[in-house]
C-alpha cells in the first residue's frame, strides 16, 4: 500500500446522506474477477443521469468525495471501496461512515474521513462558487482544508489512531503481518515434519 | 487448570501474540476454490507479492461446474471465467490444482479429507463458510473472506481473536434409521440458527463417538448454519483408521508420531468451556425442513406449523414469510408434501457412505412418476468408488440421474437449479430462499429419508417403503 501523508484534489460534492452500498456499486457489477475496473459500476445508477455531479466536466479529475452523513451503509462487499479508488478516488469526506465501510476503506487505503457536519456543509458551499476547487486533506495533522483568504475552511477531521498510523506508514493489514516474518519464518521450522503437504 | 481441545489446538498454532492484538495464528492447510479467490490472487499481483507456502495450499473446481458434460467448455460465461482465472492463478502462483477431469476434482470439503489432508490438530481455512466440515477430525477450521484468503496466500497466517468455547454432549446411542443429518437439523431447531454464535462448538459424547467419520463431517459441516465459528470432534480411532493408507496421510514413523500427538488432543477433564448443552440421542427422530432457514425444521411425523403458535412476534412472521414462500399450508402432515426433485450430494451428504445408504434403500424400487433424483457425488473419487461397488447401476436402475462431481443443485450457481417453484428434499446444508435456483423450495432432509421421498415422491422415511 502506498503511503498516505497529505492529499490534494479536486472535490466533488455529492449531496447525499446514507449512500448505500448498493448505490455505490451495484451487485451487477460484481462479477469481476480483479480488483480494477470496477470504476465502470461506481455509482451506475446515478450516472446515467447527464446532469449527475460526477458527470460534470469540471470534476472530471476528481479524488476527493464529499459526501452526506452516513456513507457506506449497507452489504459488506469490498468492491465498493475498490470502485472507489479504481475511479480516482483517495479520499471520502463525511460527517458518519458506516462501520463496515470505514473498517474496508482504511484495509484498502482509502482515507475516510470523518467531520463535522458543519464542515461538509461549508465544504458544500464552496466547492458550489468555486466548481472544481481542490480540497487539501493532512492525515499527519489530521486536519482539511479548503478556499484561501477570509472565507478559508480549515477544520479537523476523526480517524482512528491504529487506521492513521497504518496509512502513515503505508502497511495494509498483509504488510504489518509480514512485519513478523521472524515469527513466521521461526515458527515454521518448529512445525513437525509430519504434517502434510500439497506439493512433493 | 486442563485445556479444551479447542485451546490446545489453537495454542499450537500461535505464531505471535500480544496483548490488546488478536492472535496471529498459523494455516496448515489453505483450500481455495474458484469463486472467493480471483481478487485475492489479483490483490498479490498488484502488490508484487508471492503465494509464501504454496505446499500447504490446494485448489479445486466445484461451485460453477457442470455435472454433465464436464468434458465440454462451460457455457455460462461468468462461470467459465471464474474457472478459467483459477486455472490461470493456479499455474501462475504454482499452486496445486484438481480441475474438472482430474480424479481428484470435487467439493473442496470433500477432497481434502479423501486425499488424507485433513488431519487432527491442523488449522484449515478456505474462502468457503462450509470449512466447518474438516473439524469432524479434531481441526480447528472455518471459513475466511476473500481479503483473508490473500492474507493467507501471502503470509500462511491470520490476524484471529479467540472465539468462545462451547460443548455440547450427546448422550447415548441414536435411534436406529437416525442419521447425524436429523441429529444436526434437531440441534439447530430446538436452539435456533444463532445458537452457535460466537464459539468453536466441541460436539463431544457417546453418539458423536458412535458416528462414521462421514456423520462427524456431516454434524460439523452443518456447524455454520447453526452460526458457530466452528465446529470439531476430538480424534478417536475411528479417525486414524479413516486417514491411515489416504495419500498423502503420514508413513512409517511419520504416522506412529502423527498419531502420538493426535492422541493427545482431547479436552482434559479438568478444562472448562464457557457454555454447555447436553441432549439425549434417543430424543432425536428423522428431521426435515418446513421453512426458508435450517433451524424451521420438525421431525418428518410432524405437521407444518401454525405460524400463531410461534410465541415469539419475529418467528410468527418469519414462518408466515416461509410458508407463503414454501407455498405450504399449516397443519399439513410432512408426509403429504409432494416433492419434485430429490438431490442427494453436497459437502453436508455427498461422500461414499452416503451414496451405499442411498443405494441400499432404493435397490428395488422406482423412482416415483413425476419425481425427479439427481445423486451427485462430491468428488470424483466418490465417483469411482461408487461405480466400483455398482451403486451407479442401482441409481440408474431405480431413474436417478447419475451425475458428476460438484456442489450441483447445493446452490443456484452452476447448469443444475430448480425452477421457480419447483419443490425438493435436499441432502444439502441451506434451505434460504432461492438458495437452489431462483423460486425453488427446498426441504433440507438426510440421505435415507430422500431416498425414499423419491420412491414415493412425497416426503417419506425408508420405513414407509415397507408399509
Ligand atoms: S456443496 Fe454447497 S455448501 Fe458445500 S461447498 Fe459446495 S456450494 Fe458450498
Amino acid at each position: 500500500m502506498e503511503k498516505f501523508t497529505s492529499h490534494t484534489g479536486v472535490a466533488v460534492p455529492l449531496k447525499r446522506s446514507n449512500v448505500d452500498t448498493d448505490q455505490i456499486i451495484p451487485a451487477v457489477y460484481l462479477k469481476r474477477v480483479t480488483r480494477t475496473g470496477f470504476e465502470d459500476g461506481l455509482f451506475a445508477a446515478w450516472r446515467s443521469d447527464p446532469s449527475f455531479v460526477l458527470n460534470r466536466p469540471e470534476y472530471a479529475s476528481a479524488s476527493v468525495l464529499v459526501a452526506g452523513p452516513d456513507f457506506g451503509t449497507g452489504s459488506s462487499r469490498e468492491h465498493a471501496v475498490w470502485a472507489l479508488q479504481n475511479y480516482g478516488f483517495k479520499v471520502v469526506i463525511s460527517p458518519r461512515f458506516a462501520d463496515i465501510f470505514r473498517g474496508n476503506a482504511g484495509k484498502a487505503g482509502l482515507l475516510a474521513a470523518q467531520v463535522d457536519e458543519k464542515v461538509v456543509q461549508k465544504i458544500w458551499d464552496h466547492l458550489e462558487d468555486h466548481p472544481g476547487a481542490t480540497v487539501t486533506v493532512d492525515l499527519e495533522t489530521r486536519t482539511v482544508k479548503a478556499g484561501e483568504g477570509v472565507d478559508a475552511i480549515e477544520d479537523s477531521f476523526d480517524i482512528d489512531d491504529y487506521t492513521r498510523w497504518r496509512l502513515l506508514e503505508g502497511l495494509d493489514d498483509i504488510g504489518i503481518t509480514l512485519g513478523h516474518e521472524d515469527a513466521i519464518s521461526s515458527y515454521e521450522s518448529t512445525r513437525p515434519s509430519w504434517k502434510p503437504v500439497t506439493l512433493h | 487448570m486442563g485445556k479444551t481441545l479447542a485451546q490446545k489446538v489453537w495454542d499450537e498454532h500461535v505464531v505471535r501474540s500480544a496483548e490488546g492484538e488478536p492472535d496471529l495464528l498459523f494455516i496448515d492447510l489453505h483450500l481455495i476454490h474458484e469463486v472467493t479467490s480471483p481478487q485475492a490472487f489479483d490483490g498479490l499481483r498488484l502488490a508484487g507479492r508471492t503465494v509464501r507456502r504454496p505446499d500447504l495450499t490446494l485448489a479445486t473446481e466445484d461451485h460453477n461446474v457442470p455435472t454433465i458434460d464436464w468434458d465440454k467448455p462451460i457455457a455460462d460465461p461468468v462461470s467459465a471465467t471464474q474457472v478459467e482465472t483459477l486455472r490461470k492463478n493456479a499455474a501462475e502462483f504454482g499452486v496445486r490444482l484438481h480441475p474438472l477431469g482430474d480424479l481428484d476434482q470435487g467439493i473442496v470439503h470433500v477432497v481434502g479429507p479423501q486425499l488424507g489432508l485433513t488431519q487432527p490438530g491442523m488449522t484449515i481455512v478456505c474462502g468457503d463458510s462450509h470449512t466447518s466440515t474438516h473439524g469432524a477430525f479434531g481441526a480447528i477450521a472455518f471459513g475466511i473472506g476473500t481479503s483473508e484468503v490473500e492474507h493467507v496466500l501471502a503470509t500462511q497466517t491470520l490476524p484471529q481473536a479467540k472465539p468462545k468455547t462451547m460443548a455440547v454432549t450427546v448422550n447415548g446411542s441414536l435411534p436406529a434409521g437416525v442419521t447425524a443429518k436429523d441429529l444436526i437439523l434437531y440441534l439447530i431447531a430446538q436452539t435456533g440458527t444463532g445458537g452457535g454464535q460466537g464459539y468453536i462448538v466441541e460436539y463431544r459424547g457417546q453418539a458423536i463417538e458412535e458416528l462414521s467419520m462421514e456423520g462427524r463431517m456431516t454434524v460439523c459441516n452443518m456447524s455454520i448454519e447453526w452460526g458457530a465459528k466452528a465446529g470439531l470432534i476430538a480424534p478417536d480411532q475411528t479417525t486414524f483408521d479413516y486417514i491411515e493408507g489416504k495419500p498423502e496421510a503420514p508413513t512409517g514413523a511419520d504416522w506412529d508420531a502423527a498419531v502420538a500427538h493426535w492422541r493427545t488432543l482431547v479436552t482434559d477433564a479438568d478444562a472448562s468451556f464457557d457454555k454447555e448443552i447436553v441432549i439425549d440421542a434417543a430424543d432425536v427422530t428423522p428431521f426435515v425442513t418446513w421453512g426458508t432457514n435450517p433451524g424451521q425444521g420438525v421431525p418428518l411425523g410432524g405437521n407444518v406449523p401454525t405460524p400463531a403458535d410461534f410465541e415469539e412476534e419475529q418467528d410468527r412472521v418469519a414462518a408466515e414469510k416461509a410458508l407463503e414462500y414454501m407455498g405450504l399450508e399449516a397443519g399439513t402432515p410432512m408426509r403429504d408434501i409432494k416433492v419434485d426433485t430429490v438431490f442427494v450430494g453436497s459437502c453436508t451428504n455427498g461422500r461414499i457412505e452416503d451414496l451405499r445408504l442411498a443405494a441400499s434403500i432404493l435397490q428395488g424400487h422406482q423412482v416415483a412418476e413425476g419425481t425427479r433424483l439427481l445423486v451427485v457425488p462430491g468428488s470424483v473419487r466418490v465417483r469411482n468408488q461408487a461405480i466400483e461397488e455398482g451403486l451407479d447401476k442401482i441409481f440408474t436402475a431405480a431413474g436417478a440421474e447419475w451425475r458428476g462431481a460438484g456442489c450441483s443443485m447445493c446452490l443456484g450457481m452452476n447448469p443444475d437449479q430448480l425452477a421457480p417453484q419447483e419443490r425438493s428434499a435436499s441432502t444439502s446444508n441451506r434451505n434460504f430462499e432461492g438458495r437452489q435456483g431462483k423460486g425453488g423450495r427446498t426441504h433440507l432432509v438426510s440421505v435415507p429419508v430422500a431416498a425414499a421421498t423419491a420412491v414415493r415422491g412425497t416426503l417419506s422415511s425408508p420405513a414407509d417403503l415397507e408399509a
